[in-house]
């Protein structure tokens, strides 16, 4: 089943039915093996485990719990999204090769969210940046495009290549696995079962903790992400913000918490400040931004400090809430940078003095504008209110002034998330605002599925949750031994 | 066994071939009896004798041994010269002359080369050295119109003399405190020694011996020829003399230093360390400041001798295990990489007339296929996953981490990622950066590409399944 999940479509031909057709199969799947989890009592973990690299002790080991169906989940649901608005762009030179890329990021993505083993989350973490660096380099039309995705490219790869060397410490920490001839082993399982002293597990943190704070980007690691999510085409920025952010989060909680709980434990405090700076800063910096994807950009970088903050709060609901937010996040910032590329493509615009007065022609568009809008400053009803709400809560009982600070990312996004709707469909009218068209039919095919998960999450967000509840108590019990 | 008797003959013939005036056929044969010899390389694998005893095992008074170490290395070097060929291509085209000669000294350095990677006997490596060495001499000033090809055929020929002095000293020292030209012989002589006052002569014989081969694979300090030979010489040759020397001459290396100075370690391995580190530093720093993609190379090549350095570290006790592992894998796919990275350069600098990134502009779009196999080659010496390299890197970074040597782990990989922003240069360059108006596409044939698809190819599986080569030693 996780090997119909990992097919590779990767160097499928190019044809654009082709690849959605890839991407449906994939939704499929993932749909398939999501019911069969719940009525197998959310207890059994689909795995699958093949010998790779006998020698060396490390095995081809695939599984999923709950928390990695939510996120194969999301990601199978956004791949056919981002797909389409590729599709939309006419312009792309070469698009077989765009939307190979596309697939073979997928295939990293879902390997990232499944593997069980060291090394093998590692390749995967490497096969997924390496499609989105071409994606964002060779189809941005941005003059500094060369030296804006190469900074972003260093920064992820030196993060990651801390990951491995701290990966490769606790390697050679283990015993062999049974019934395996080398003398060492990656599994997930032989790393958590490490007892090292707290010295160790302090430095061995920050190794691996710098690819996953690169990648989120937490706080001062942050310096690649606006201009890369500027600059990169539609769906490059989508497939960065709404899934591999992710992997970040994901890695965090299934890497970090569970293998180094000592070492944890000692950089939380720090941890959570560089977070809610984050937080703050990103927010503040939001508000004074003109143009749009880059407003975005710099409220993504706040979100997910929240985010960082709910998994280092080391609470049962804010883990759970990072786990909604995750799905909320992907789901509204996605959903956002489309309507932001739907009034680019329009307008040929993305800077705010110059739009306003859109939403007299446009009244479908807005509708979907304000949900996603919505969502994201945390509405009840939305996805984005049960998420934030869970995280505030979490990061509240780890300390009252952490959530009264990071309470503030509320009304701080409402303060530039509002501008931003202000200044684009509202306000004075601008010279696009007679000729702005609303959303086509096939437009609309993409964002009814988005609003739909947005109130989906807000209404019943049991689903994942029930998902998500037992992996979440074990890395719990396993961060806080 | 066969393999270098097999191609001594062949290489004779060959130059009687040349008075048929066919390059083309030349070229052919080669093929043929190239990838004849590496089948029959490999009939040896797991026969400690040779082809099941057809020729009784102690060959040459027992100087050369043939066992599943030098197979292994010995199909590395004739697998690079069989895939290197196609890219001879353009002196077929273009009636080079004496095609037939350098097709001999080509199949006489690869003699050579297996002698120095089965030896058994300290003299056996000097003769192989020297084989190997004076073919390159001259096939680095093949380019005989050309002054730059000169100028690093001299550089190479006095360089490489005066190295090969210092080896021969080195050799004979040892023998003077040892009494024996054998590898285990000499291993037994140093770990329980007869006269005490022989210790300074062994140390200095070893001392010498590294600087000698440490020339040879282009080890820092000794490394200063490389960037001017390996950019003068014709790139055919360049990219020969980066694969397959470098193999043969670790592989010899390795030996040496297991089998028969174990016992002197004490001397040999903090002077490894540090050419290690040096080689590392030098070799990478001085990359990230070329503009000719050719000179980077060359630069590029001289810091992946640092992390096979980082192997003859890790390498205590047998001639198997993570060491020797280590070292294979890497040089297979330093190898495949490197071969697919100077053939593709070749082709634009033939066709193009130049060697700098900026000569690589737009290829991406003229040329898909060159494009992709320089880039997945530029991952593959980059060290990212999926490609070989990563492979190679992490295997020969766990020895080392294993030995305890974590400082000296940190410090490769933080070179490491020195190495991605040079090499990702060319890519960026080539997918990024529009190609100048009027650049035509350049003639590929379709031999050429299918010997790129194929190194390609090989390189992703080293990537993707490493087990299928790395738990052969």
């Amino acid at each position: 089943m996780v090997a119909a999940l990992l097919l590779h479509f990767a160097k499928g031909p190019a044809a654009r039915t082709l690849a959605l057709g890839a991407a449906f199969l994939e939704l499929a799947a993932a749909v398939f093996a999501a019911i069969t989890y719940s009525q197998n009592n959310h207890a059994a973990t689909l795995g699958l485990q093949l010998s790779w690299i006998p020698s060396a002790g490390i095995t081809f080991h695939l599984g999923m719990d709950g928390l990695s169906l939510c996120l194969v989940l999301l990601t199978c649901f956004l791949v056919p999204i981002v797909l389409a608005t590729a599709f939309r762009h006419e312009e792309y030179e070469n698009p077989g090769a765009f939307y190979a890329l596309v697939l073979f990021m997928q295939t990293g993505l879902l390997g990232v969210f499944t593997s069980l083993d060291a090394f093998l989350f590692y390749f995967f973490w490497e096969v997924a940046l390496i499609p989105i660096y071409f994606l964002a380099g060779a189809w941005s039309r941005a003059e500094r495009r060369i030296q804006i995705t190469f900074k972003f490219f260093l920064y992820t790869i030196v993060g990651s290549l801390f990951m491995l060397a701290g990966f490769v410490y606790l390697y050679l920490q283990t015993g062999p696995a049974a019934g395996s001839l080398a003398a060492h082993s990656a599994d997930l399982g032989a790393f958590m079962s490490l007892k090292l002293s707290a010295s160790e597990q302090s430095w061995v943190f920050w190794l691996i903790f710098a690819a996953f704070a690169v990648k989120m980007p937490i706080f001062p690691f942050h310096t690649w992400q606006p201009d890369t999510y500027t600059e990169s085409p539609a769906p490059a920025t989508m497939l960065l913000s709404g899934i591999m952010l992710k992997m970040g989060i994901y890695g965090c909680l299934r890497w970090l918490l569970p293998v180094v709980p000592l070492g944890t434990s000692q950089w939380q405090k720090l941890i959570m400040v560089l977070a809610i700076i984050g937080i703050v800063y990103g927010a503040i910096i939001a508000i004074r931004q003109r143009d749009m994807k880059r407003l975005i950009a710099y409220s993504s970088l706040s979100h997910v400090g929240l985010m960082a903050a709910g998994v280092f709060s080391l609470k049962i609901t804010g883990l759970q809430g990072v786990v909604v937010q995750m799905l909320a996040h992907g789901v509204n910032v996605v959903g956002m940078f489309l309507v932001a590329d739907a009034i680019e493509r329009r307008t040929g615009s993305r800077y705010l003095p110059d739009l306003g007065g859109l939403t007299r022609r446009t009244p479908l568009l807005s509708v979907v504008f304000l949900v996603m809008l919505l969502s994201t400053v945390a509405l009840p009803l939305t996805g984005g209110f049960v998420g934030e709400f869970l995280l505030l809560m979490g990061v509240y009982q780890y300390s009252a002034w952490a959530g009264a600070v990071a309470g503030l990312t509320i009304i701080f996004s409402a303060v530039y998330l509002l501008r931003l709707f202000q200044r684009t469909m509202l306000g004075p009218d601008s010279t696009y605002s007679d000729t702005m068209t609303d959303l086509s039919g096939k437009e609309l095919f993409m964002f009814v599925p988005l609003v739909l998960a947005v109130f989906w999450l807000g209404l019943y967000p049991a689903t994942f949750l029930h998902f998500s509840e037992p992996a979440i108590n074990q890395i719990l019990l396993l961060a806080t031994r | 066994m066969l393999p270098i008797v097999l191609l001594s003959i062949y290489g004779i013939l060959n130059l009687f071939l040349g008075f048929l005036r066919s390059n083309r056929l030349l070229l052919t044969l080669m093929l043929v009896v190239l990838a004849l010899i590496f089948g029959v390389n490999l009939l040896d694998w797991n026969h400690a004798g040779s082809l099941s005893g057809m020729l009784a095992s102690p060959y040459v008074a027992d100087m050369l041994t043939v066992d599943n170490y030098s197979v292994a290395f010995s199909g590395i070097v004739l697998l690079t010269a069989l895939v290197l060929l196609p890219f001879s291509r353009s002196y077929v085209r273009l009636g080079e002359p004496n095609l037939a000669e350098y097709y001999s000294l080509l199949l006489f350095s690869l003699v050579g080369a297996i002698m120095m990677i089965g030896y058994n006997h300290l003299l056996m490596l000097f003769v192989g050295i020297e084989v190997l060495s004076i073919s390159m001499y001259v096939l680095a000033g093949s380019d005989k119109r050309n002054v730059r090809s000169n100028e690093a055929a001299l550089k190479y020929f006095l360089q490489g003399s005066f190295a090969t002095g210092i080896l021969l000293f080195g050799l004979a020292l040892l023998y003077g405190a040892t009494g024996t030209f054998r590898l285990a012989e000499m291993a037994q002589a140093i770990a329980s020694p007869t006269n005490a006052s022989l210790q300074p002569m062994l140390y200095i014989g070893v001392l010498l011996m590294l600087i000698g081969i440490g020339f040879k694979v282009s080890a820092a300090p000794f490394h200063f020829w490389t960037p001017d030979v390996y950019e003068g010489a014709p790139t055919f040759f360049t990219a020969f003399m980066s694969t397959v020397v470098k193999t043969a001459g670790f592989a010899a290396f390795l030996k040496l230093l297991v089998v028969a100075l174990p016992a002197a370690s004490p001397v040999w391995l903090p002077t490894i360390v540090a050419m290690c580190v040096l080689t590392l530093l030098l070799g990478n720093v001085s990359a990230t400041f070329q503009t000719s993609a050719k000179r980077m190379l060359a630069y590029s090549s001289v810091s992946h001798a640092g992390y096979l350095l980082l192997g003859l570290v890790a390498g205590r006790g047998q001639l198997s295990g993570p060491a020797a592992q280590g070292i294979f894998f890497y040089s297979l796919a330093y190898s495949v990489a490197t071969v697919a990275a100077f053939g593709v350069l070749k082709l634009v600098a033939d066709q193009r007339q130049r060697e700098d990134y900026a000569g690589l502009a737009g290829l991406a779009r003229t040329n898909p296929l060159l494009a992709f196999a320089f880039t997945v080659a530029m991952l593959s010496l980059a060290g990212i996953p999926l490609t070989g390299g990563f492979f190679g890197k992490f295997f020969l970074f766990t020895a080392v981490a294993s030995q305890g040597y974590i400082g000296l782990v940190v410090f490769a990989v933080v070179m490491s990622m020195v190495g991605i922003y040079y090499y990702l240069r060319p890519v960026i360059a080539m997918y990024f950066s529009p190609a100048e108006p009027g650049t035509a596409p350049i003639e590929v044939d379709s031999f050429q590409s299918v010997t790129l698809v194929v190194l390609v190819l090989l390189t992703l599986a080293l990537g993707i399944l490493p087990g299928l080569v790395s738990g052969l030693l």
